[in-house]
Order: C-alpha cells, then structure tokens, then sequence
C-alpha cells in the first residue's frame, strides 16, 4: 500500500494568531482536542501525511513576533519560531557553542533549516533528533506557557521517550534559553549517517571544562541509541577532576559505549553502533579538549 | 472546511486566492496559478524538486501550507528571468550541460541562487553542501557544480 503524499487528505481547522496572547487562548480552549502548533511543519506535515497523524486544529505561530527573536546578552535566548538557519548564522552561535552549530549544520538541507526551529526539534521527540545532544551538554532550558503561567525545564528532562514530552496540551515552548559559559570550556559534536542530509545512525554532542590539564567537569551525550538522547553518566565520572591524557579518553570512551542501548533498525545496528560510539566519543573527547585550549 | 482568503506576491505580482487550510503550496502554484516549473517528487521533505524561493529563502512547497504564505513573496523558477533575458544561473545550467530530464532543475537553480547571495566565493565543497537536499538522478552533479562555480565566477568579473 502506498501513501500518497501529494496532497493532504485531513481536514483540520487552521489559525494564524498575531500575538503569544491569542496563542495561549486558542491552546487553553482546543486543548481537549487533536491540536497542534505547526512552526516549520518539516515533521509535522510529514506525519500527517505519511503515519495520518490525527490533527483538528492547527496553529500556526510563524508570523508571531514575539517568537521571533535571537538575544545573544548572557548565553543565548531563542525564540520558539526562528528557523534553525537563522540561528546557524549567528556569529556567537558559531563561536561559543560550536556543537549546537555543528548540529543544526548537519541537519538535513538548506531548504528545510530555513522552515524548521529549535522547539519544533525538541517537541518531535526523535531520539535521534540533532539540536537535542547539543542542548542538552549546554544545560538549556525550554520556557512553556500556557494561560495558567510559566515554567522553565531543562531540555534534559523535557523528553521522556520516543515522540513523548512533559508538555501539557495548553503549553507553548516560547524560547529557548542557552546560559553563557565560561572561556576554558570546550564542546563538539558529532553524527555519522549515510550522506550528510541523513537522520543520525548516531549523534553525540560533548562539553568540558578545563582547568590547567584537568578535566573539572564534562557532559557527553548521545543521541540515536536509546529511546531519548542519553547523558553518559559512568563515562562522566571517569573524567570528571581527572588529569587528562589520551588513555583517559580511550577508557571513557569504552565506558561511554558499554552505558548505551541501541536497537537495530532500518538506519544502523546495535553492534556497529557501540562500535561506532567509543571511536566518535574518543574523536569528540579530543576536539572538545582542544577548543576548551588543552593539549594532549 | 472553511476556506482562508490569502494574498500574496508570486514572481512580482500580487494574488489573492482563497485556500482550504489543507491546501499545500505546491499544488496551488501548478494547479491554480499554472506555474508548472515547481514539481513535486517526493511529497516529503527528501528531494528538493518542489523548492520556491519564500521571502528569498528556499523553502519546500510540499511541506507549506499555502495558508502560510499570506503576505508572503514567492519566486518560483518563472520568475527568475527578466523578460527575455534569462537569470545567470539559469544561462549557466544551460551553458554548462547541467539539465538532462529537467525534474529537478526548477528547484536545483532556485537553491543555487540562494547559494550565490548568501557566500558568492563558495569552494566546490561548500557548493556540494549546500545543494546537498537537492536530487539530481541524471547529471551526477558534475556538471550542476560546474555551472554553480561558473555562475559564480562570472558574477564577480561583471
């Protein structure tokens, strides 16, 4: 049986509210129904036409100013409806968090970075989802509102499983907040996938911090081999207030690749996953130590 | 359904339409407005052959509601020539044996002019990365890029 993805077979209602205000609203009265919030729309349209995702009310925050914006004073402040290609071309962006840049970089195509956001990413829930691994090492937190107030979450906790998220159905992910972080730390990412516009086989995003050649604290994270994108919590350890030297790495990197759990699928499987995870971490590991201005 | 009136700019001229919510873009410009060059391949997001230029940027018109483009500019590859005159870009497809079938041309060129003003000095390497959500099943790219880096080269001797 094939779909016919030509057209768009449900019907649905459609609104183009004008302020975060309105917004609120037309979530706080449709929030008992199939509602979504279409930014980019590069899954969600994807879904509806493909697995017939089940949507009566569409709500399009595109067009809303408010939700518009990049503040690049103390870390990074992203509004819930910038394309990631904007974000990419922010100088700071660029510079102080390479591994978020790396990351929408090595997402899809122009064309589809020119529609798709941040919360749109996150929302999806895919384990193997770019932004997430990046975001995650940055300690970034999602803003929600709904008529009832506000709430900030750490992107960490925002995901519990595949497709699914904390999120309640009133609320809205307004921004997204990245704090600033220190000079002597250094980050990367990393995602392997069978041509470069590909959905990750594996993706993994580190962050440490360095102090003189000890490693004062470090986040690694990967994406793709568990249900969610995991944190590296033994791997971790291992390194955290250690003298670092190559060995050091090659020992975190095994232990980062014996904490995972991927499954076999149509991208990849467990078996060259894990192999693939310790030579990525270990390559991660070493580029981040650089950037943070360490040497080996 | 209730239907949503829109208007917007498609290759210069302003139209006002009115679409079901579930109308997709790319079925509105071939089938209401005739501008066939955009084609749909996919219908997912994965080739490239239905790209249109919305407020400049390139962008997926299988994947956009055209309810979302109110107020909105759109080139399509109809627009790209003045008059008679064809765009560099499309002079450098021709020139450089960059089309064969065709099908993925109107969206490969649209991209490309996207490439050109956003770093004119692109490596061939930069090229094949920007241009990597565009499928070409005929050319193997050899001559696309050709045309892209001649396009460029002429552009900054003009």
């Amino acid at each position: 049986m094939s779909t016919n993805t030509k057209i768009l077979t449900q019907e649905f209602e459609y609104f183009a509210p004008k302020t975060l205000e309105e917004t609120l609203g037309l979530l706080c009265k449709y929030k008992d129904k199939n509602t979504k919030i279409l930014a980019g729309g590069t899954d969600l349209l994807v879904k509806m036409k493909t697995i017939n995702l089940n949507v009566d009310y569409l709500i399009n925050i595109k067009d809303i100013s408010e939700l518009n914006f990049i503040n690049t004073d103390g870390g990074l402040k992203i509004g819930a409806a910038v394309p990631l290609s904007h974000i990419e071309r922010v100088g700071k962006v660029k510079e102080k968090y390479p591994a978020l840049y790396e990351g929408i970089k090595s997402m899809a195509a122009i064309a589809i970075r020119n529609m798709a956001t941040i919360p749109g990413n996150i929302c999806n829930a895919s384990p193997a989802g770019d932004t997430i691994p990046p975001l995650i090492v940055y300690s970034a937190e999602l803003k929600l509102v709904s008529k009832r107030g506000e709430r900030t979450v750490q992107v960490e906790d925002f995901i519990t499983g595949v497709g699914k998220t904390i999120i309640k159905a009133d609320e809205l992910v307004t921004q997204v907040n990245i704090p600033e972080i220190n000079n002597n730390s250094g980050s990367a990412f990393s995602k392997k996938s069978r041509v470069k516009a590909d959905i990750a086989k594996i993706n993994l995003a580190i962050w440490l911090e360095r102090d003189g050649n000890f490693c004062k604290y470090c986040k690694i994270v990967l994406g793709s081999v568990f249900i969610k994108a995991v944190r590296a919590k033994k791997a971790e350890d291992l390194l955290r207030e250690q003298i670092v030297n190559d060995d050091l790495f090659i020992k975190v990197a095994k232990k980062a690749s014996e904490e995972i759990k991927p499954i076999d699928d149509v991208r990849s499987i467990a078996e060259y996953r894990t192999d693939l995870a310790q030579v990525m971490v270990e390559d991660s590991l070493k580029l981040a130590w650089g950037r943070a201005g360490g040497e080996l | 359904m209730k239907k949503i009136e829109i208007e917007f700019t498609i290759n210069g001229k302003k139209r006002r339409l009115s679409v079901k919510p579930n109308d997709l873009l790319i079925n509105i410009i071939r089938n209401d407005l005739f501008l066939t060059g955009s084609k749909y391949g996919c219908g997912i997001g994965e080739c490239g052959a239905c790209t249109v230029l919305l407020n400049g940027e390139p962008v997926l018109s299988c994947l956009t509601l055209a309810a979302t483009v109110d107020g909105k500019e759109i080139t399509t590859i109809e627009g790209l020539a003045i008059g008679d005159e064809l765009h560099p870009m499309q002079k450098a497809f021709l020139k450089n044996g960059a089309v064969q079938c065709g099908f993925c041309t109107p969206g490969m060129i649209l991209t490309a002019t996207a490439l050109l003003k956003e770093n004119p000095n692109s490596t061939e390497d930069e090229i094949r990365d920007y241009m990597r959500g565009n499928l070409c099943r005929c050319t193997g790219y050899i001559q696309i890029v050709k045309a892209i880096k001649s396009c460029e080269n002429n552009l900054e001797t003009s």
